[in-house]
């Protein structure tokens, strides 16, 4: 149990070592660089808050994808289901536009959770029905959710006094997050976090239907021996990981965003990947594991204002990590022996 | 403009966008072939992209531009293979990871090299064109277009009836009995997934030194997936690839034409055509199992432990 622990913290180090290269190569000075990236963004209570703003979409999509990931379901198209989610959300918020009430948030919630539960159930359909690669279908609808979201906020949900920029009008009060810790923009959707984590582990460690998604993942064959039905799984872990990545999405807009602008999310749904696999696909560890990531992005953010390195070193930085985990992954679990030369004759 | 002339401009354009998607997709035919499933077709195409660019720009030869495309594919794949062939990682994993680490990478490298105007690759011209007159815009290509076509067939060839092309159909069907055989099953997969990196790359260096030309973020814009789609359409077969990329150029390219004759669509649902073209011909090839299960290498994406 401990071993499955040593790749991710190793590859957390490899990362920082190659970063303090990249730093130096890109001509800034390295240790300045790491405080100003890793440091610096979390040594107030406001930044340790928005840690936990930055972490909570992340942390949602990677608790759906990895549920999947056991299964050998790859959904990879958590990006589009966000986006789907973001926008069902929001349209229910703009569509009760002064005439809300307590039970506004609710039912964006809910149709935040449903928008990225049919965006998701497409491939699920295509995976069972006709056997198409979830893979290259998931990722296919997040190019067709990223125009039908500009399509929205060019078009019909464009704010009417917004003087034609292309975004929604803010969303009224009853129609946000209510915060956590006043003050900051930690908002109750990190709770939303804690309540999917314990589910997750519920499902995966203490139910029989986790059982069979690891079952389905770890010997195809045993699974299908046992009964268990594959088309069932492939439904179960799509519409979670969707249902999940939609509220994650609605969560951002009524959460730090509060109207349907250009960009709803920088990536989340991709990074969530690397979320996912950072923590082990457990749920516990993929929470962390979104905490670290969601500080590759404030530490991008911190590191542009503080020393003018470029944003895109984050998607260096995040798909370094990534590598050096499937490398430490090898390296942790396989012995090196000096093979035994064969007999002669 | 007369009719003639339309047409042939769309087919010129056809052509032209389906370049990219005819160089990557061959590239990872040769992979999947050998057995190697590679997902990060679209983070090659991208540092292809900028290293061609970046060359381009810095020595003022599209040559350079063309090498250093290829050759930073190269480098990416091999980094794939070193993961996958040699350190035994999920190939799945680490073609996304590949296509992450590219997509960031390109964004860096490519920074400076935002919104330089250069001018497009050179055409070559087909000998004795004078005597077609208005075909000019179809046989006077550039040599990233005149590669693609002249791969499709070439590597027909040498999958089909090469010695060396068989070798690397037994890797990819059965990298066991090929190893029995004695056949280097680690290095036909390198130099297979090396192959696929360069076309990449070239793919890649098509849009960002011909078809635009110039160098934005995430420019190739899905195509290393569609890309992807395309050798599953193709069953696995470099002809069928061929004819799949010019169905795709041309839906690429329809939206800018369907604008053209007034079809009161918005811009954003006509772009959508390509990707949903992509899902709707996968499932298509896919809804026939046993006919995918026949064309697909029987090895692809699986680890080999030569112990075994």
């Amino acid at each position: 149990m401990a071993m499955a622990w040593i790749a991710p913290v190793l590859a957390v180090g490899l990362t920082l070592g190659a970063s303090l290269a990249l730093f130096a190569g890109l001509g800034f000075p390295p240790l300045a660089a790491i405080h100003a990236y890793f440091v610096q963004p979390i040594s107030s209570l406001r930044g340790l808050a928005e840690l936990g703003v930055k972490a909570t979409p992340l942390a949602l999509c990677a608790l759906g994808l990895g549920i999947g990931f056991r299964a050998n379901v790859w959904n990879i198209g958590a990006e589009g289901q966000l986006t789907m989610g973001a926008l069902a959300g929001g349209g229910v918020a703009l569509a009760c536009h002064g005439s809300g009430g307590w039970w506004l948030l609710p039912a964006m919630l809910a149709a935040g959770i449903a928008g990225g539960m049919a965006w998701a159930a497409i491939p699920a359909f295509l995976r069972n029905r006709y056997h198409t690669s979830e893979i290259l279908t998931s990722l296919m609808l997040t190019y067709v959710a990223a125009l039908f979201h500009a399509w929205l906020i060019h078009g019909p949900l464009r704010d009417p006094d917004g003087m034609g920029f292309p975004e929604s009008r803010l969303f009224e009060p009853d129609a946000l997050l209510p915060m956590l810790l006043p003050g900051t923009r930690l908002h109750i959707g990190a709770l939303f976090v804690v309540v999917a984590m314990a589910a997750a582990w519920l499902l995966l460690a203490r139910s029989f239907l986790g059982f069979q998604l690891k079952v389905a993942g770890l010997a195809p064959q045993a699974a299908a021996l046992a009964g268990f039905d594959r088309h069932r799984l492939v439904w179960f872990s799509l519409l979670v990981s969707g249902g999940l990545a939609g509220l994650a999405g609605v969560v951002e807009v009524a959460g730090p965003i509060g109207q349907l602008s250009t960009t709803i999310s920088p990536g989340y749904g991709f990074t969530a990947i690397i979320v996912a696999f950072l923590g082990r696909l457990h749920p516990i560890g993929m929470v962390l594991a979104a905490l670290v990531m969601a500080l590759s992005y404030l530490g991008g953010e911190a590191a542009q204002i503080a020393l003018g390195l470029p944003q895109a070193v984050t998607g260096v930085f995040q798909g370094m990590l990534l590598f050096f985990l499937l490398a430490s992954d090898v390296l942790v679990h396989y012995r090196v022996r000096r093979a035994t030369p064969p007999l002669p004759g | 403009m007369t009719g003639f002339e339309t047409l042939i401009g769309i087919l010129a354009a056809t052509i032209a966008a389906a370049t990219p998607l005819l160089l990557a997709a061959l590239g990872e035919l040769v992979v999947e072939r050998a057995g190697v499933l590679n997902l990060g077709v679209e983070g090659m195409m991208l540092v292809g992209a900028v290293a061609g660019f970046a060359a381009a720009v810095a020595t003022g030869s599209p040559a350079a531009g063309i090498a250093a495309a290829a050759l930073a594919g190269m480098v990416m794949a091999l980094l794939f293979g070193v993961m996958t062939i040699t350190l035994l990682a999920n190939q799945v994993a680490t073609g996304l990871a590949l296509t992450l680490f590219g997509t960031g990478l390109s964004a860096l490298a490519g920074r400076d090299f935002v919104g330089i105007p250069l001018n497009p690759l050179p055409r070559i011209a087909v000998p004795g064109l004078d005597l077609l007159p208005g075909l000019e815009p179809l046989l006077s290509q550039d040599v990233l277009v005149w590669l693609g076509l002249a791969m499709a067939p070439a590597l027909a060839l040498f999958l089909g009836r090469s010695r060396a092309g068989l070798v690397l159909r037994a890797v990819g069907e059965n990298h066991g009995a090929a190893h029995e055989l004695g056949h280097p099953v680690a290095a036909v997969r390198y130099g297979a997934v090396i192959f696929g990196g360069a076309m990449a790359g070239l793919g890649g260096a098509y849009l960002s030194l011909a078809y635009t030309p110039m160098w934005a973020e995430n420019m190739t814009a899905g195509r290393g997936w569609i890309a992807l789609a395309l050798v599953v359409f193709a069953t696995w077969r470099p002809g069928r690839v061929l004819v799949g990329a010019w169905l795709f150029g041309g839906i690429t390219i329809a939206h800018l034409h369907a604008q053209g004759m007034g079809f009161a669509v918005p811009a954003q649902f006509l772009s959508m055509l390509p990707y949903l073209a992509t899902i709707a011909v996968l499932v298509a090839i896919s809804r026939d199992a046993a006919q995918i299960r026949l064309n697909a290498p029987a090895c692809l994406g699986k680890v080999f432990h030569p112990e075994r």
